[in-house]
């Protein structure tokens, strides 16, 4: 489509300096049930050579949003405008889309495993790219390839142009991703929670690469991710995305040092990091809205604590402030920017050491492992661990993937033999018991898992699924066994009517609190969590954090806490083991260890975690604009 | 490598050594006497006897099961009860009209299924993925006889009322001695087998391609700006190739063991004929001869289908 003299214009007067200007933008999907609305009136500019963010949960529209504008969701209702060099991206053909995507604009995906085809060498598939939009020899192509490999920081990159994707590791094969985005020198990369899969460590470096390679090659970069403390850090304006719509923007440092709307305001109170340890988060309560319904006011008015009456009857107005952020909403001062204040105090450090709940005692697991052709080698997947639990303790254990948390987490609760070493668990070894008795100890040992998704198995309703530890060890029935199960959804804060839904009808936390119901049904000794959170949005996750409080409060449980997010350890733990290649470096109380990290990999772990800005004083901005939805 | 090849070929010749038994003692507990159907209704008791001595079928089944593996280890299947022929060259003549059959048959129905499943894949819910999934219905639903005898009235008969011969109504022609012919008198069969066949690929190329269009490396290959077709056919097939070869493997080798129906409608004499008439004549050598037969394709197709995979899936290697 050639652009109207008007529309020419408007772009023109309107930020001539935007290499990506988004205007009125609007995306529905069309499904089954209706439009899903994933996308409405969103506009913004993005200075060439930024690094533009986009902040929002799962479900707020931030993928949708780049993807639609790519061409990558054919299905999608696409409205409004987004300019980039000259032209109307939305109504292109697909055949001049095609030549912009790889060309001019690069992407970057969240899992770089699945993201990269496992049937093609990575050369291969980054040379391909040249292919597309270039006449150039296969020589000149891996000469190319090669050259940039280098250039994103893979060691050899000559020899490894040939390995395929599952032989190189998780950041490197980021590094393989950002690689084949930039070849071609794009002006602008999309980068969708690039870092979101990769270990802490790992993540830093690959934020930093590309950092690096945008002051380079002079690209800009849009990031999007749930991870406000990394936005914080490196993006100079960002874009908060709710349910679709765009509810706060203005450049990073104002918005994340005084957010003007609510629900910014929450999403920085919801993150553990903000926090001092032990004390209670304050969520964003209730949940994200359908996205089918149109709603008559505030999107998040059902959620905000600050909502007036008109919020949610009367679409809110856009507000500009002297900073230059704006915000979708209809408080004129902007939302109030209280610190997050601690609920109650830190709990006292247990004066007595508590009666042991679980004893590993010098555990080592080795695995065969070989290859199709080549001889079979040992694994040793944990190296010695010793670790006691205390009754009532919570234990963090952190550390990156492969460093064997799980591992160990699965040989406590006797899922898997260990090697060698010995696991009691009430005294009891783990490795002597007959098939009864190792029954017996499933009801001391529960698991929470971290996909709430995956682990629900989805054909059963959920009182089934919660009943199940009394039916299989017999101990309760019929209307007995329906009234307990009752009783633990209350509990955990489920409507105990929803008894007979299926896993599908339920968010990702609300599943996450079936999994918890069904670990406490036999009030075990020791609950394991795997992740618990890390599958879930920052909100939702301080709500699930707050109940495994409460629950350890009045129940008095036990809990091994297993994390790669080191905010969260720091908040519910008593005492943190910090594992690497299968051994514990260091074991600390939770305070001491943050204050004074004695091994290398442990201020290694720390440094790499980003924390956010404080909150600073309100009153700093005043309100210059208001302009009144149509 | 090697190790795997031994390891799997023993294993194929453990299969193969418990299918013979298996079939050998169900021959021996199954009703009929050899020697009454060779020696027809009018022979004496000794005459009986005698052909009974002769074939060894007077001895404990043991010792003939023993007799038999004997000789099959050197190729000699025994002899056929009906016309005092060696089984293998019988089998053997018959495998080049079956082989002729199954394997034209597998490159029409892969090149009517695939394209017609990635169709479907490619536009789900509209009105070409509905004419993709009608195919797959109506190739799904008729039997294999029925579409053979429409083949016939549709291709031979109507078009020899009208007084030209457009496709011979059966029978077959080497392959060295004329392609053409061969591919001619072929022709009416393989349309046959492939109709029911490519039904099945098409729905599980269909399925196959649902899967990975919806991969996050097909998001990644339209992001890198290749073509439609590109994404789709290399990269999108490339991996959905793997089931794909997996079943069109046992398909084949199921098939090289006897197409039965086809082959009767066609007045074929391959494979699966032979099996129709040696169990109609209660040829006991024959049948043991083609059940084994197909036994050691499947055993074959499943190393070949293995080491596919290993090739086809740099993870594996």
């Amino acid at each position: 489509m050639v652009p109207t003299s008007a529309s020419l214009f408007r772009r023109q007067t309107g930020s001539d300096l935007a290499i990506l200007e988004a205007k009125g933008l609007t995306v529905g999907i069309p499904t089954e049930d209706g439009t899903v609305h994933a996308v409405r009136n969103v506009s913004f500019s993005i200075k060439p050579g930024s690094l533009f963010g986009i902040a929002g949960e799962s479900g707020s529209g931030k993928s949708v949003l780049t993807q639609a504008v790519m061409g990558l969701l054919p299905n999608a209702d696409i409205g409004g405008e987004v300019w980039f060099e000259g032209r109307n991206l939305i109504g292109l053909s697909q055949e001049e889309m095609r030549r912009l995507r790889g060309g001019r604009i690069g992407m970057i995906f969240q899992d770089p495993l699945s993201s990269l085809h496992p049937f093609y060498t990575i050369g291969a598939q980054i040379a391909e790219v040249l292919h597309a939009h270039e006449t150039i020899s296969p020589a000149e192509a891996r000469a190319r390839v090669v050259d940039m490999l280098g250039k994103v920081g893979i060691p050899a990159p000559a020899e490894r142009f040939d390995d395929y994707p599952h032989q190189f590791s998780g950041g490197m094969r980021q590094r393989v991703m950002i690689a084949m985005a930039l070849i071609l020198k794009p002006a602008l990369v999309i980068a969708d929670e690039p870092t979101t899969a990769l270990d802490v460590t790992v993540q830093a470096q690959i934020v930093a690469l590309l950092d690096t390679m945008r002051r380079d090659f002079g690209t800009t970069v849009i990031l999007i991710t749930h991870d406000l403390g990394l936005l914080s850090s490196v993006a100079d304006d960002v874009m908060v995305m709710y349910a679709g719509h765009r509810l706060e923007y203005g450049r990073a440092e104002d918005v994340f040092r005084a957010p003007a709307h609510p629900y910014t305001a929450g999403l920085l109170r919801s993150t553990p990091a903000s926090y001092r340890p032990g004390t209670e988060l304050a969520p964003i309560g209730g949940r994200p809205p359908s996205l089918l319904a149109t709603p008559a006011g505030c999107v998040f008015a059902p959620r905000c604590t600050e909502a007036l009456p008109r919020c949610s009857s009367e679409p809110p107005p856009l507000r500009r402030y002297s900073d230059g952020v704006e915000a979708l909403c209809w408080l004129e001062e902007g939302a109030s920017t209280v610190r997050p204040t601690a609920k109650t105090a830190t709990i006292a450090v247990k004066a007595a050491p508590p009666e042991p709940v679980a004893e590993i005692d010098d555990v080592c697991l080795t695995y065969q492992v070989g290859s199709f052709f080549g001889p079979k080698r040992a694994l040793n997947v944990l190296k010695g661990v010793n670790l006691t639990v205390g009754r009532g303790e919570t234990i963090g254990l952190v550390g990156e993937s492969g460093c064997g948390k799980s591992t160990l987490a699965r040989i406590v609760a006797g899922l898997v033999p260990a090697t060698s070493g010995r696991v009691r668990v009430l005294g009891r070894d783990m490795g002597a018991l007959d098939a009864r008795q190792w029954r017996e100890m499933r009801r001391e040992v529960q698991l929470v898992f971290q996909d709430p998704f995956g682990s629900l198995n989805p054909r059963r309703r959920v009182g089934a699924i919660i009943g199940d530890p009394f039916r299989l060890h017999g101990l309760a029935k019929g209307d007995e066994r329906r009234e307990k199960v009752r009783h633990l959804m209350e509990r955990v804060g489920l409507n105990p009517e929803h008894y007979n839904r299926f896993p599908a009808e339920f968010s990702g936390g609300q599943r996450q609190r079936i999994g918890i119901a069904r670990a406490l049904a036999l009030n075990p000794a020791l609950i394991i969590c795997d992740e618990p959170v890390s599958a879930l949005d920052v909100s939702i996750q301080a709500q699930v954090l707050n109940l495994l409080r409460e629950l350890q409060r009045d129940l008095g449980l036990t809990y091994l806490f297993i994390s790669h997010d080191l905010s969260v350890v720091r908040h519910v733990c008593d005492r943190i083991a910090v594992m690497q290649g299968g051994r514990i470096v260091e074991m600390e109380t939770a305070e001491r260890l943050f204050a004074d990290p004695q091994h290398d990999y442990t201020r290694t772990l720390l440094s790499a975690s980003k924390t956010l800005p404080a909150f600073a004083e309100a009153g700093r901005r005043s309100l210059v604009e208001t302009r009144v939805a149509s | 490598m090697i190790r795997f090849l031994t390891h799997r070929v023993g294993f194929g010749a453990g299969v193969l050594l418990v299918l013979s038994a298996f079939v050998f003692f169900l021959f021996f507990v199954a009703p009929g006497d050899p020697a009454r159907m060779i020696a027809g209704d009018k022979a004496t008791e000794s005459q009986l006897a005698q052909i009974r001595k002769n074939l060894g079928v007077d001895r404990p089944i043991v010792v003939q099961y023993g007799v038999f593996m004997q000789k099959a280890l050197s190729g000699d299947l025994g002899f056929s009860y009906r016309n005092q022929q060696p089984v293998a060259p019988i089998i053997l003549r018959r495998i080049p009209v079956t082989l002729s059959l199954v394997l034209g048959g597998a490159v029409l129905w892969l090149s009517i299924g695939v394209p017609i499943g990635i169709m479907s894949a490619r536009h789900v819910g509209s009105l070409r993925d509905r004419l993709g999934q009608a195919f797959i219905l109506v190739g799904l639903s008729f039997p294999t006889f029925v579409l053979g005898m429409m083949s016939l009235y549709l291709l031979y008969f109507m078009p020899k009322q009208a007084g030209f011969t457009l496709f011979p109504a059966g029978g077959y022609k080497a392959l060295a001695s004329n392609p053409a012919l061969w591919a001619w008198h072929l022709a009416l069969p393989w349309t046959t087998l492939a109709m029911t066949m490519a039904a099945i690929y098409a729905r599980l190329t269909r399925g196959q391609m649902l899967d990975v269009m919806g991969e996050d490396y097909i998001r990644t290959a339209r992001a890198k700006g290749l073509t439609e077709r590109r994404v789709v056919w290399k990269h999108g097939m490339r991996a959905a190739l793997t089931p794909l070869v997996t079943q069109l493997g046992a398909d084949i080798a199921l098939l090289l063991g006897g197409v039965i129906v086809i082959e009767q409608v066609y007045g074929l004499q391959g494979v699966g004929a032979l099996a129709v008439q040696a169990v109609a004549n209660q040829d006991r050598p024959i049948i043991i001869g083609v059940v084994l037969l197909g036994g050691l394709f499947i055993v074959i197709a499943n190393i070949v289908v293995d080491l596919l995979y290993v090739l086809l899936d740099p993870r594996v290697r």
